[in-house]
């Protein structure tokens, strides 16, 4: 079975991002881009399924400008087998990803893709819904545990109130959370390998695709700051503030 | 104009994410029709039907859709979804997880943890884990949106819709449930808290984070909070994690017990009324946001508060 792995690459989670003053969006010159962190775990889960002698192939495809290929090298080096770059500047709406990742599941035939919850840009959350909903297959976002059995694939995901466990028929589609596991680093070696692994490049037009984004951005702002507060002296201070001052108690 | 409105239910009775989501479906405008998609939720829809300002209930009733599977439900929604010009839900991990399937099964772009409604087409969302706020206009006739709950207040229930019941859409039978583990708890839920009390990663194993954080908490009968090292350290189960990929909640009154106050954590409670921080690093950036701040070691100073109270 092959694994189809949709990889974002992204502002390093690290990066405090800035606005740009003029309200036309946040500033993304000279600023370090990763691998989107839900997606490294993506990698990580297809690779370990690859490792039990569960999964034949992983494949990763990212979707997004010419630099992507770095990203997508990244997953070779982790352990990805070859990689897809659907190569597009500007934004790529979710709903446009999905419909770009359906004709590439069309050409693969993956009996799984796993992907991450969501991107740590646009903070959607939509991808992974939408490409089950345009193929017809189940979906278990924000999966804690995979298990994939002969024909169905059990996954645990992390709900408001705690745990559930759902088991989908495959093809399914997967999107990880946090806890999934711990996404290895790529060694030195692997890194040199990875450089030589095949790696396709292709434009939206190959699929079909119309990537005109659906919604128009007005504006981009500073969220409205909260000022720190004053340091109280001891337990009984911090009791009468929050009695008096504050009420809340 | 004329909205759906998912609810967020558990067969027996309504949840609060639902009368939040209510309010911004308001303000969006126009009339509003709620969806109690279930199995053997007739109480659910009748509470659904006293919300304030709902003009009808819709209720679809069918084994399948007991645990609110995103497949069975998408397919409910879009068969009902014809005659309106938004679908909303709140987002909570079931909004999250279904509305997306919709979203692209009707062709729309979503719109997704709304924190304010600027025009019926325009909207306010956070991104990059809430350090910057985007205001976004939708191009497509139908609205998909889901909405961050903490940053509405809730509806009423005062009112009396009638209920109407609609029969459901085939199962695709793509997915089954199997099981779930929930926390059992008569502790107020964390998204709908007035008081929560959080622990992080200085309490340094989960027997403390229990002797230190969870009497507080009863005292002050409060829900409560991880940041997320303290749950990936497995202190804490993984749902009390309060942050942009846990929960986002604006309780009336947060204490941070032993919290650093990383980005992401501060995404997911800096809207709260008051914020207390106790934590023995006086540049810990949870400071940077707290009302009222305690320097000092939390296993000293957190007894003695509870004792104090």
């Amino acid at each position: 079975m092959k694994i189809l792995v949709p990889v974002k690459r992204v502002v390093d989670y690290n990066v405090k991002i800035r606005v740009k003053p003029d309200g036309s969006g946040v500033d993304l010159a000279n600023v370090k881009m990763s691998m989107n962190p839900f997606d490294e775990i993506a990698v990580e889960e297809a690779l370990r399924l690859k490792e039990a002698g569960k999964a034949t192939e992983v494949v990763a495809v990212s979707i997004g400008p010419a630099q992507a290929q770095e990203t997508l090298r990244t997953a070779l080096a982790m352990g990805a087998d070859r990689g897809i770059l659907v190569q597009v500047d500007g934004t790529v709406e979710p709903l446009a990803v999905a419909k770009i990742l359906k004709g590439i599941v069309a050409e693969e035939a993956p009996g799984l893709v796993v992907l991450g919850k969501q991107a740590i840009d646009d903070d959607c959350n939509q991808t992974g819904q939408m490409l089950a909903a345009l193929l017809g297959w189940p979906q278990g976002t924000f999966a804690s545990k995979v298990a994939l059995a002969e024909g169905t694939v059990d996954v645990t995901r992390e709900v408001d109130g705690g745990l559930q466990t759902v088991s989908l028929k495959l093809p399914a589609i997967v999107t990880t959370d946090l806890r999934l596991n711990e996404p290895r680093y790529a060694s030195l070696p692997n890194i040199m390998k990875a450089k030589k692994k095949p790696l396709d490049v292709k434009s939206p037009a190959d699929y079909g695709v119309d990537v005109t984004p659906r919604l128009t951005v007005v504006k981009t702002a500073e969220p409205k700051g909260r000022t720190a507060g004053v340091k109280v002296a001891s337990v009984a201070d911090l009791v009468m503030k929050l009695k008096t001052e504050a009420g809340v108690l | 104009m004329t909205t759906l409105l998912i609810a967020e239910h558990d067969n027996a009775s309504v949840k609060d994410a639902t009368n939040k989501a209510l309010t911004a479906a308001a303000a969006i405008g126009g009339e509003i029709h709620v969806l109690v998609a279930g199995s053997n939720a007739a109480a659910a829809a009748a509470e659904a039907a006293k919300l304030d300002g709902v003009a009808k209930v819709l209720h679809v009733d069918a084994p399948a859709l007991e645990h609110g599977l995103a497949e069975p439900l998408a397919a409910v929604i879009v068969a009902l979804a014809g005659p309106y010009d938004a679908i909303v839900a709140p987002s909570t991990s079931s909004g999250k997880n279904v509305l997306p399937r919709v979203a692209a099964l009707l062709d729309v772009m979503q719109i997704s943890d709304i924190t304010a409604v600027v025009a019926p087409d325009t909207f306010e969302r956070p991104i990059y884990a809430g350090n910057a706020i985007q205001t976004v206009k939708s191009g497509d006739a139908k609205k998909v949106i889901t909405v961050r709950t903490a940053s509405f207040k809730s509806a009423g229930a005062s009112g009396s819709a009638p209920v109407e019941t609609v029969s459901a859409a085939a199962d695709p039978a793509l997915s089954t449930f199997v099981g779930e583990a929930l926390s059992e708890s008569d502790r107020p839920e964390l998204t709908s808290a007035k008081i929560i009390v959080s622990g992080g990663r200085a309490l340094g194993s989960a027997e403390k984070f229990k002797d230190v954080v969870i009497p507080l908490a009863d005292k002050l009968g409060a829900a409560v909070g991880a940041s997320r090292a303290a749950v990936d350290a497995g202190y804490a189960p993984n749902d009390w994690q309060v942050g942009q990929t846990g929960k986002v909640v604006a309780p009336d009154l947060y204490v941070a017990l032993g919290i650093s106050g990383a980005i992401q954590h501060l995404a997911g409670m800096k809207d709260s009324k008051v914020i207390v921080a106790i934590n023995k690093d006086e540049e810990a950036p949870i400071f940077q946001v707290a009302d009222y701040g305690l320097v000092g070691d939390i296993f000293e100073i957190v007894p003695e508060l509870t004792k104090a109270l």
